[in-house]
């Protein structure tokens, strides 16, 4: 790869990295069903970043924007179901604490 | 001077995502995801992706804020016990997270990395709702299938149960 290309690409793969280990420490630990649902998001914005920059370094950004308007209507078909998902889990179970669901245990 | 100033908007996008994962409060937390998806906004922008930017702008930021809003105010709020109780467990739990950006963050700028990958052949159309509605027309069929899939799904699991 071209240092040039490079050097517009490592920075961009940098935050994009510690975006997905925010996202990922997020889901990890925390018991609160909306934060999973908020870590998800921000994974999802990790992928789109790095879909872009890379679009962007290729030459190929039309592609890119094509596939990130793509992902962006799969993440809001995706997060409107885990809300109802989540309303409904909060409705049976009264509390959005995964430590309190444990209807499937065992 | 172009690529600092990337720099600091992708800075400003980490403390946005940082803020909305160490927060107590979880309106606070929508809002900061709502704040990461507007920089994130301005990044697409920076990168000629105007198209994808309103998209995430409109959508990502508008949409999804109001949805998660919504379903924080249609669950019932903590009493001042559990709000205490719940910070000093959030507190044990995530004070490591900044160290461990920084970290990474170090770390990775530290790697110099060589990778010696052949570039495509540079792109012959620029325009991307032409390559949206002529050469991935398959992506907007299936976009078209995942909303129906969504609209059904929630239909499904909103639908009344006095009926039955």
């Amino acid at each position: 790869m071209n240092p040039q290309v490079l050097g517009i690409f490592w920075p961009f793969g940098v935050f994009m990295i510690m975006l997905s280990v925010i996202g990922i420490y997020c889901m990890l630990l925390t018991y609160n069903l909306v934060r999973v649902l908020i870590g998800l998001e921000l994974l999802i914005k990790a992928a789109t970043l790095l879909v872009l920059t890379v679009g962007y370094c290729n030459g190929h950004i039309a592609q890119a924007q094509a596939l990130v308007v793509t992902f962006i209507v799969i993440e809001v078909v995706v997060m409107t179901v885990a809300v109802g998902v989540v309303l409904g889990i909060r409705s049976h179970n009264g509390s959005l604490d995964v430590r309190k669901i444990r209807n499937l245990k065992g | 001077m172009v690529i600092t100033v990337d720099i600091i908007i992708l800075i400003f996008m980490i403390l946005g995502a940082l803020w909305a994962v160490m927060t107590r409060s979880l309106l606070r937390s929508a809002i900061a995801l709502a704040f990461t998806s507007a920089v994130l906004s301005v990044l697409m922008f920076k990168l000629n992706a105007p198209l994808a930017a309103v998209f995430e702008l409109s959508v990502c930021t508008g949409l999804i804020s109001v949805l998660f809003i919504s379903t924080i105010s249609l669950t019932h709020p903590l009493t001042w016990e559990e709000i205490f109780q719940h910070m000093r467990e959030r507190h044990k739990r995530f004070k490591y997270l900044p160290f461990i950006i920084v970290a990474v963050g170090i770390g990775l700028s530290m790697v110099s990395v060589k990778l010696n990958l052949p570039l495509p052949a540079p792109e012959t159309n620029n325009d991307m709702r032409i390559v949206l509605w002529n050469l991935r027309r398959l992506d907007v069929i299936g976009q078209v299938v995942i909303l129906l899939c969504g609209v059904f799904g929630v239909v499904i699991l909103f639908k009344d149960e006095d009926k039955k």
